[in-house]
């Protein structure tokens, strides 16, 4: 089985008052590899956070289905073998930090799962060590800077050994040092054979995905290579969405009669590429 | 002065008093307290005070990190020394006009100040050495016999963990409300008191506000973690006695019987 | 109105061993009408500067003159500082509280002592101002608006206080492209239409190049530059060093150039990168 999560038919709605509904997620469909990186993009209310929540169980569908390693969100006995392997990490690093020791907060999912205790310390030893906080293992986490204690929620998520960890928008409050980090830790831990699911803003941070969806108003409404959405700039501006300085000026270059390959997206492709003309 | 408040704060360090468990220290505390309401003269708080200072040291917290915390309490304590000092009938020691005070006035407002002296620095002294999970798992521990009555232990214990670790961010969080409304001209100081209650609503508002966010957030990140109450929930950090802690509680049997015997004394 | 600043010093926990200088010897000036941008990463002093403009921390040493007034004098009351200089926070949609938008907006005119025609009209302006339609939204409770809405809201609450100098601290943090290129607009917005100072922090460098007219870069505590975007931009080697960033555009223009492409190095927006590269290859 190479999938590891599927989504069929989703349908998602918010119950707000009696009667009163909003549909969040409106007829999503897709699966996601194993070992992949999938960029999740959308403006605020496209569905995106929703859909993220549904697939870790912590909303279950109004319609469809969500099977995460072949199991069923709906099927409470499997829910804590679901948010075991398909682990979170949300926007406010202040938020979703336990407890006031560093070690302690990692430890805190293990503990959770019923991990015995030897096991637990070597877990939240490795996981504070792959994002590189094991100095800080004895600190408060509110003397940590934003993009430290966002870290740590990583490290957390690590230590429940997720096949899959989805970032809910980690680096929206961060300044540009602790968006780097945090990229950095992403894209190792990609590296590392996890299936990393990442919501986003920022086209810069989705650019280094394999796939990019992009959602609006609850719908798919483009899922392909960063290579193929970023070609769309027309489509992309008309939904509200930012499109890469690079892919915008690439695009202008074009029309000026400046053939630069679809492939070229990067910075650095660009600088290469744009090099070799003269 | 938010920062001086130390009362429920933890000091990073590994000394012997750091690695003690959670269960004696708690008992120890609490028992110290007691003592200090048995003692009843100069001997007994020299022991009192030698026995803190002995612990202290051993801590290798400094000094004044622990005087810091009697800082916010500095009024209570001249308000109950002023008080006693005042009022406790007695042999007059000095006089002026209708000012009398006498020896026990000054005696009683010696002892209460240093009782409370004593009783902050020794408390904090528990929160400074104990990191705070493990004091909360040592009040789930000790509470345990009570969660047969029915008594929700775990979930005590685990409001306490959640409270210790976001009590800084709320600081933090009303310092921030505060100056934002100060800078569009709230007026914090001037006016009565009813005037100053009703000033406090921009503060106190968005403060819920903030409380109820954090804890939306929260509820959904320790979901996402497993979090399903004490049940089958493993710990880290196991809790067992050492020898040093057996030792610990024989020390503290020879405390309480010195304090006893002190009340003789005098 | 213009805003001088002299060797302003401040230090934080003074006599602890926690002690730290938070900004050391700062100066500039900023002439009256001007968009100024501020850079400088997190701890860099920036936002204790900003709260040393509206008063709300006090200097260890230094002087801030407005307009000639020297606002770190005991004598200049609180209330004369906040007629003159309007400080929106970070995240300032974190310190709504009244039931109504209308009322919310009213707190900062109404802390100012003006009557209540006035207060009316100056909500009403200030709403219409960050972009919001004043009928819809004023008997609103300010808790039911999007994420961008509510900021905006924030931000009227202190432009109806109508500051000769406006101050933002990072006003786009967390917002979606959207609402971020929104809030952009109605900085400027703002900023024509009073024609008074706006002093902005972000860490974008792009949209600093966008908006500023002069930008100030605070590194530990210090002052390090002060000039026009292009001045400041064209340092890239030294920004670098102090871990910031330029502009997208002209971190790609110095890439060409570094290569052996001979094109132009002052260059902001990105048509004028556009035109460089067209001219360079044709």
């Amino acid at each position: 089985m190479s999938e590891i999560i599927k989504i069929e038919n989703l349908i998602f709605e918010y119950i707000k008052e009696e009667e009163e509904k909003t549909r969040a997620i409106d007829g999503v469909s897709f699966s996601i590899e194993k070992g992949s990186f999938t960029a999740i993009i959308g403006k605020n209310g496209s569905g995106k956070s929703t859909l993220a929540k549904n697939v870790n169980g912590l909303l279950i569908p109004t319609e469809g289905v969500v099977y995460v390693n072949g199991m069923d969100t709906k099927d409470d006995s499997k829910i804590w073998d679901i948010r075991q392997s398909c682990g979170m990490v949300f926007q406010n690093p202040d938020n979703q930090l336990v407890s006031s020791i560093v070690e302690d907060d990692v430890a805190f999912g293990p503990e959770n799962i019923g991990v015995a205790p030897a096991e637990i310390r070597t877990r939240v030893d490795e996981a504070l060590k792959a994002v590189g906080m094991e100095s800080f293992k004895t600190k408060a986490p509110h003397l940590l800077s934003g993009g430290q204690k966002q870290r740590i929620a990583i490290a957390g998520a690590i230590a429940m050994k997720p096949d899959c960890i989805i970032f809910d928008e980690p680096t929206a409050m961060l300044d540009p040092k602790g968006r780097d980090e945090i990229m950095n830790i992403i894209q190792k831990l990609h590296a590392e054979g996890i299936t990393v699911v990442l919501i986003t803003h920022f086209m810069e941070e989705a650019a280094k995905a394999d796939r990019i969806i992009i959602m609006d108003e609850g719908k798919v409404v483009l899922d392909g290579s960063p290579v193929d959405v970023f070609e769309k700039r027309d489509f992309l501006k008309s939904i509200n969405l930012d499109v890469p300085f690079e892919a915008e000026l690439c695009a202008r270059l074009r029309k000026r009669g400046i053939e630069i390959p679809k492939e070229v997206i990067t910075l650095d492709e660009m600088v290469n590429y744009l090099c070799q003309l003269k | 002065m938010i920062r001086d408040i130390t009362l429920g704060q933890y000091y990073p360090g590994n000394s012997l008093i750091h690695r003690l468990d959670a269960r004696l220290k708690i008992i120890v505390a609490l028992l110290f307290i007691v003592e200090l309401f048995v003692v009843n003269n100069f001997y007994g708080f020299v022991i009192a005070t030698l026995a803190l200072a002995i612990v202290v040291a051993v801590s290798r917290v400094p000094v004044g990190f622990i005087f810091r915390g009697l800082k916010p309490i500095l009024i209570i304590l001249l308000f109950t020394f002023a008080l006693n000092i005042f009022l406790v009938k007695g042999t007059p020691l000095w006089q002026w006009h209708s000012i009398t005070i006498t020896y026990e006035g000054v005696n009683t407002a010696l002892f209460m100040g240093v009782r409370l002296i004593l009783l902050i620095a020794g408390t904090s002294l528990l929160t400074l050495c104990t990191k705070p999970l493990a004091l909360t798992d040592g009040i789930e521990k000790l509470l345990y016999p009570l969660s047969k009555l029915g008594v929700p232990t775990h979930e005590i214990a685990m409001m306490m963990t959640i409270a210790l670790r976001f009590i800084p961010t709320l600081l933090e969080e009303t310092d921030k409300i505060m100056k934002a409304q100060q800078a569009r001209g709230a007026d914090f100081e001037s006016g009565n008191i009813f005037k100053k209650i009703k000033n406090l609503i921009p503060i106190i508002v968005p403060l819920f506000v903030s409380a109820f966010r954090i804890a939306m957030d929260l509820a959904m990140a320790m979901e996402a973690r497993c979090y399903r109450g004490g049940k089958g929930r493993t710990k880290m950090n196991e809790m067992k006695y050492h020898l040093r802690d057996y030792i610990g509680y024989l020390l503290m049997f020879a405390f309480l019987a010195l304090v006893i015997l002190s009340r003789s004394f005098g | 109105m213009s805003i001088e600043v002299k060797n302003l010093r401040h230090i934080y926990d003074k006599g602890l061993p926690t002690e730290q200088v938070a900004l050391d010897d700062v100066s500039f000036t900023i002439d009256d009408g001007k968009l100024v941008g501020i850079i400088g990463h997190t701890g860099s002093g920036k936002s204790t500067l900003l709260q040393h403009l509206n008063g709300l921390l006090k200097a260890d040493s230094g002087n801030i003159l407005i307009d000639g007034v020297d606002i770190t004098d005991k004598d200049v009351t609180m209330l004369e500082i906040r007629k003159k200089i309007g400080l929106v926070f970070q995240y300032p949609e974190y310190q709504l509280f009244e039931e109504t938008v209308e009322k919310d907006v009213a707190f900062g005119p109404k802390n100012l002592g003006l009557d209540e025609e006035e207060i009316a009209e100056r909500v009403k302006e200030a709403l219409t101002l960050v972009g919001l339609d004043y009928e819809k939204v004023k008997d609103k409770s300010p808790f039911d608006l999007s994420g961008g809405q509510k900021r905006r809201v924030a931000i009227a609450g202190v432009v109806a206080m109508r500051p000769r100098v406006l101050i933002l601290d990072e006003p786009t943090a967390g917002l979606d492209p959207k609402s971020h290129q929104d809030i952009l607009q109605m900085v400027k917005h703002i900023h024509a239409t009073f024609g008074n100072i706006v002093i902005f922090v972000s860490h974008n460098m792009d949209d600093i190049a966008n908006l500023s007219d002069q930008i100030l870069v605070i590194s530990d505590g210090k002052k390090i530059m002060d000039g026009t975007p292009l001045e400041v931009f064209g340092k890239r080697d030294e920004l670098k060093a102090m871990g910031l960033s330029v502009p997208r555009v002209t971190e790609l223009m110095a890439r060409l150039k570094e290569k052996g492409l001979d094109v132009d190095q002052d260059i902001l927006d990105i048509s004028k990168a556009e035109e460089e590269i067209v001219r360079v290859l044709k």
